[in-house]
Parts: C-alpha cells; sequence; structure tokens
C-alpha cells in the first residue's frame, strides 16, 4: 500500500533496527543511564525490567529521542539519533511508544486519535486513514467504539486504542513503557493479549514490563537494570532459572515473592 | 423459623422543619444574627422599593411629551422612545436603517446558535472570526451600497461593533501572543512579553488616547485612518494582552505527556500545538475568555472621552436635547438596563460552557 511507505525500510530478519553504543545521560548531575550496549535486532522481542528509578523509562524514551542523551551512540533504523530534527521526527513516525497513562487524546473521538498522525504525518488521504484506523480497531477488538471519546472507555480500552493507535503509523518497532501497570488486574489481560499477537506477528518489541508470565512466554531475551546500567540480560529460560548476578537474584525474589 | 422482617412506616417530619415556615427558619432566622440581618434588610426594602416603584411605574410617563412627564413627575419612558434611534444607531441615516438592523441580526443569529451549542466549535470559530467583513459592508457601504461615514455610526451599535471586533480579533492575537511567549526564539518571546506586559501595565484610556493621537505618524504616508479605526485598533491592542494572559493559562494547563505522546507518533510542533494543545487549552478557558468579553464590552465605554458616541455617550448626548431636558436618569437606566442584559446573556453563556466542560468528553 503506498500510503504506509517507511521513510526508511523494514530491515530484514536479523538485521540491527536499534543499537545503542555507550550511552551516557544525566540529569543534572544525577548520572541516569551509564554506557548502555544494547542491540536490538528485527523481530526480536525484549523485556527490560528493574527496580523503581533505575533508568528503565529513560533508556526506552532515548530510542525515540523524547529523552536527549549525552554520550555514545544510539542508531534506528540505519538514523544515528542527532539535534537534527528531520532525523528525529522520521525515526518517530518508524517507531511506535504505547504509555502507562495511555496518553490518548482526551478532546478527539477514539477514531480522530488514530487517524490523526497519518493524516498529518503520513499525509494519507482522510478517507484510507479512517478506514485504516478502523481496521485497527477491529483488530483491538473495540471498533464499535470508535465514536466515543477516551474519557468514556475503560483503562483497558483505552490502552488498547493507544496501541492501535501506534499500529496506525506502521511502525517497525514497539516501545511500551509499563503498560499494564495504571491498569486494575481484570484488565491487564486484555492488553497483553493483544501484546502477544503482536509478537507472534513479528512485531520487534522493546518492552519494560513487571508481568513475568508476559516475559516467560514472549521475549526472546530479558534485561535486568539497576542504577542506570544493564546488570544483567539472558533468555527468559536462564534468566529466571540462574540468573547470575546477586542483584538480579534480589529482585527476581523480591518480584516473584507475590 | 426465621422471624418476617417487616420494614417500619414512613413518618412524616415535623412539620417546623418543611414547607413555608420550615423554609424561613433555616433560611432568614437561624440564630440571633441572621434575624436581625433579616430584619434590617426588610426595613431598607420598605424604606427603598414603594419610592421607586412610583418613579418607574406608577407616577411614569409612556405615552406623551415632556410637558406630559414633569406633570406626572415619575420617569419619562416616552422620552426613551422617542430618542429611541438615536439610542440604537446615533445619527445613522434614515434610509440606511436597514443595513444596521440586518447587521445586528446577524450577530444575534450567530450568539444564539452559538450559545445554544447548534455548531461545531470550529465552524463557529469561523463564522465569528468572518462576521466583520459582511458588517463592516454593511454598516460602511461600497460595493454597490450607499456609503455612509463612519462620524454617523453611534449608539448601541457602535459599542456592538467595537466590542464584537475588538473580541473577534483580538482572541487570535491573544492566543499568537500567548503562544510566542512560549516560544523557543528568544526575539518572540521577548517581543511578546513585552508587548502583553507593556499594555497590561497602562490603563485602557492611556491606549485609547495613544491610539488616536500617535497611530497616525506609524501609518504609511497616504493613509488616513478615522478616529473610529483608531480606537477600534486600541482596543484590539488593549484586549490582546489580556486574551493572551487567559490563553496562557490554558497552555500551562495542558499535561505534558500530550505533548510528548504527540511526538512519539512523529508529529511537528506546530500540528501539535495546532491539533493537540490549543484545542484543549481553550477549551479549558472559555469560561474566563468570555469573562474577558464582558469586561471589553463594558470598556468600549470609554471611548467617550475621545469624542465617539458610543450607547453610553449617546444617552448622555440625548439628555442634553432641548426637546427632553432634564431626562438623565431615565438614558442612564436604560443604558445600564441594556447593559446589564448584553453582559447576564454573556455570562449565562459562559456558566453554560463551565457546566459542558465537566461533561463526557473530559478524561
Ligand atoms: N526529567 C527528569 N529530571 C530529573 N530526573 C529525572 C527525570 N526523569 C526521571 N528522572 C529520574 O531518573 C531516574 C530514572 O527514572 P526512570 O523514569 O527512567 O526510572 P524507571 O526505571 O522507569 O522507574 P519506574 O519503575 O518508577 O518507572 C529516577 O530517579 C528519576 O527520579
Ligand atoms: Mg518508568
Amino acid at each position: 500500500m503506498t500510503t504506509e511507505q517507511h521513510d526508511t525500510p523494514h530491515a530484514a530478519p536479523g538485521d540491527a533496527v536499534i543499537s545503542m553504543e555507550g550511552v551516557h545521560k544525566w540529569f543534572g548531575d544525577f548520572h541516569v543511564l551509564k554506557n548502555i550496549d544494547l542491540e536490538v535486532k528485527q523481530g526480536e522481542r525484549i523485556v527490560i525490567c528493574g527496580p523503581s528509578g533505575s533508568g528503565k523509562s529513560t533508556l526506552i524514551r532515548c530510542i525515540n529521542r523524547l529523552e536527549e542523551h549525552q554520550r555514545g551512540r544510539i542508531i534506528v533504523n540505519g538514523t544515528e539519533l542527532t539535534s537534527d530534527v528531520k532525523n528525529i521526527e522520521r525515526t518517530r513516525r518508524d517507531v511506535g511508544m504505547v504509555f502507562q497513562h495511555f496518553n490518548l487524546f482526551p478532546h478527539l473521538t477514539i477514531l480522530e486519535n488514530l487517524a490523526l498522525a497519518p493524516i498529518w504525518v503520513r499525509k494519507t488521504p482522510r478517507k484510507e486513514a479512517e478506514a485504516l484506523a478502523m481496521r485497527y480497531l477491529e483488530r483491538v477488538d473495540i471498533a464499535e467504539q470508535a465514536g466515543k471519546y477516551p474519557g468514556q472507555l475503560s483503562g483497558g480500552q483505552q490502552q488498547r486504542v493507544a496501541i492501535a493507535r501506534s499500529l496506525c503509523m506502521n511502525p517497525s518497532v514497539m516501545l511500551f513503557d509499563e503498560p499494564t501497570s495504571a491498569l486494575d488486574p481484570e484488565m491487564i489481560k486484555e492488553v497483553l493479549d493483544v501484546m502477544v499477537e503482536l509478537a507472534e506477528e513479528g512485531m520487534t518489541m522493546l518492552c519494560v514490563t513487571h508481568e513475568m508470565g508476559f516475559a516467560k512466554s514472549v521475549a526472546n531475551r530479558v534485561i535486568f537494570m539497576d542504577f542506570g546500567e544493564i546488570v544483567e540480560q539472558n533468555d527468559p529460560d536462564n534468566f529466571f532459572n540462574n540468573p547470575k548476578m546477586d542483584r538480579t537474584q534480589l529482585f527476581l525474589s523480591q518480584i516473584l515473592s507475590h | 423459623m426465621a422471624e418476617v422482617f417487616v420494614a417500619a412506616p414512613d413518618l412524616p417530619p415535623p412539620p417546623s422543619t418543611t414547607g413555608a415556615i420550615g423554609w424561613l427558619r433555616e433560611n432568614l432566622f437561624k440564630g440571633w444574627f441572621n434575624s436581625t440581618l433579616t430584619l434590617l434588610a426588610m426595613a431598607f426594602l420598605a424604606y427603598a422599593v414603594p419610592p421607586l416603584v412610583s418613579w418607574f411605574l406608577i407616577d411614569a410617563t409612556f405615552v406623551g411629551d415632556a410637558e406630559t412627564c414633569r406633570a406626572a413627575g415619575g420617569a419619562c419612558w416616552s422620552f426613551i422612545g422617542a430618542e429611541f434611534k438615536l439610542f440604537m444607531v446615533g445619527t445613522y441615516p434614515n434610509d440606511a436603517t436597514w443595513r444596521a438592523l440586518l447587521s445586528g441580526a446577524m450577530l444575534v443569529t450567530l450568539f444564539v446558535v452559538t450559545a445554544r451549542h447548534m455548531l461545531s466549535p470550529l465552524v463557529a470559530a469561523a463564522l465569528w472570526l468572518l462576521l466583520p467583513i459582511p458588517v463592516y459592508w454593511l454598516l460602511g457601504g461600497g460595493l454597490g451600497l450607499e456609503p455612509v461615514e463612519e462620524s454617523r455610526w453611534g449608539g448601541l451599535m457602535l459599542t456592538l461593533l467595537l466590542a464584537v471586533i475588538g473580541v473577534v480579533v483580538s482572541v487570535p492575537l491573544g492566543v499568537l501572543l500567548a503562544l510566542g511567549r512560549r516560544s523557543r526564539f528568544i526575539a518572540i518571546k521577548s517581543l511578546s512579553i513585552g508587548i502583553i506586559e507593556l499594555v497590561r501595565g497602562v490603563p485602557m484610556i492611556t491606549i485609547l488616547f495613544m491610539a488616536t493621537i500617535m497611530l497616525p505618524f506609524f501609518l504609511p504616508e497616504g493613509v488616513e485612518l478615522g478616529v473610529l479605526h483608531r480606537v477600534q485598533i486600541g482596543i484590539i491592542i488593549f484586549s490582546s494582552a489580556y486574551m493572551a494572559e487567559v490563553v496562557r493559562g490554558g497552555l500551562q494547563g495542558v499535561d505534558r505527556s500530550q505533548i510528548e505522546a504527540a511526538a512519539a507518533l512523529g508529529l511537528r510542533g506546530w500540528h501539535t500545538t495546532v491539533f493537540i494543545v490549543l484545542p484543549q487549552a481553550l477549551r479549558d478557558v472559555l469560561p474566563p475568555l468570555i469573562g474577558r468579553c464582558i469586561a471589553l464590552l463594558k470598556d468600549t465605554s470609554l471611548v467617550i472621552i475621545v469624542g465617539l458616541l458610543d450607547f453610553l455617550g449617546i444617552a448622555k448626548a440625548a439628555s442634553q436635547d432641548p426637546a427632553w431636558l432634564g431626562f438623565d436618569a431615565e438614558a442612564f437606566v436604560f443604558c445600564a438596563a441594556i447593559y446589564w442584559a448584553l453582559c447576564f446573556s454573556l455570562s449565562r453563556y459562559g456558566r453554560s460552557l463551565e457546566r459542558r466542560g465537566h461533561g463526557a468528553f473530559r478524561d
């Protein structure tokens, strides 16, 4: 479809979609990211976990430049992120992001929330953009709410809309920042189901979450962060069954104990 | 066997807590302080109301000339009737009065349609922005209509013209100033702050004087602006600064996470401002914006000091008419009543917006 073209072609499986090399970031004097090296390949599904304040959100927010790193290199789809606004915009179009608090636009209907970016960023004609939006709403099973406002939907429904909104831009990578932690327990599953489906379709995903069931069943790799560093990373089997570092062990014992 | 539960029957409340007596007790005579105030207020009303009623109604003259009025001793409402056209449109020529009426009808229709939320906000905003064009054409003439000099525009028509055009132009300018104030570009930012703070630090009268006297210096050679236009520009400048401050409050109220969500989708800064930030900011500050409109409507009465005969000015002028000397009070009461009706409708509209604001699509 011509309107879903990418500025940068989707990489072939196995190619690096994101690579971070020696990335450091400070908030004022506070060293929040320390020497992060991370490569994400096409089709990989990565779960990031770690204690509160360890820099997980900051790390993924650097990937679409919602935060600026001060040292090292971040390359997304072959483009290095610098202060060049054109590059940043291009990267953001190709990187979807789902936030903890959904961040839907409260003054727009669900359909308008989804169609806005395709219309103004991808220059898709309105009719086509709305048809595209409806397709994704059907995919997350929420098409009948298209004319409502976000405030009229439950948290789980809002988060599914937020995922559909990102998908409308046909991203090559999806970033999730604790997508289920603001939800009531009975709504977590409906959002996780959508994410599992996405993973099965081969979407490249970077997901900050403490849903260890999701990590075990979906992730190719689990990353543990603490104090701004990547402390340990491994496939889920080894990560959960033989963690090497004592910090990882402590963290796992804390979150798996309840 | 389980016992059967039977609900106790409802008993009526003690008679002194409900009905008229209950209401009086609760609202007027609760405690000695409240009771004293009630009695004092009643005494004042008994003293003040009867003379007012006899002046307004019983001794008032509704038909007849000045002599009849003076003989009756009460209010002379026939004076208002006799000068009605003057009050409404000043000395606007008789054979063009329909043009003023048509403009007024357009204004009223648009207000009613907007206040009843019959149009989508975007369409309503567009119509208000376009309104000055047909109105200026109708009132001023040209393009097939007999021209009417601006010096003959007056009365309520002039007041509404200054206020409506003042609002319609100063809201977008205020938005631009408010956005400018948040700009990354230091030059735009300091210019906006400079204009806003300069204007807000000066009384409106000063701005009106400066507009009438100093504006001509800034105009290119050969361009002449009538007093009315200069005053209108002064009003717009004055109002824009205040609108900007109201809008700024709204902009600050929009959560940063909204801007981040828009950025994450790849939307540009301008798109984010226009589609995400401004609509939410403006929706939130509509009630205080309406408040500014009311203030502006009342402030237009200051144009009297640069010699324009707006509604209040014409009331003053009408009471100097040799045929109707001595009826200033009626003129001002009439004037006040109309101002009150206008401001009250606006304020009701503002209230209705506040209630709607807390409706379904709030997050
Ligand atoms: N804009 C900011 N300015 C200053 N400090 C910040 C800023 N954003 C985050 N921080 C700090 O940086 C640290 C890392 O924040 P971050 O949000 O990345 O943590 P996190 O791992 O996502 O934690 P959580 O699990 O609580 O979401 C925290 O100590 C936080 O207080
Ligand atoms: Mg976080």
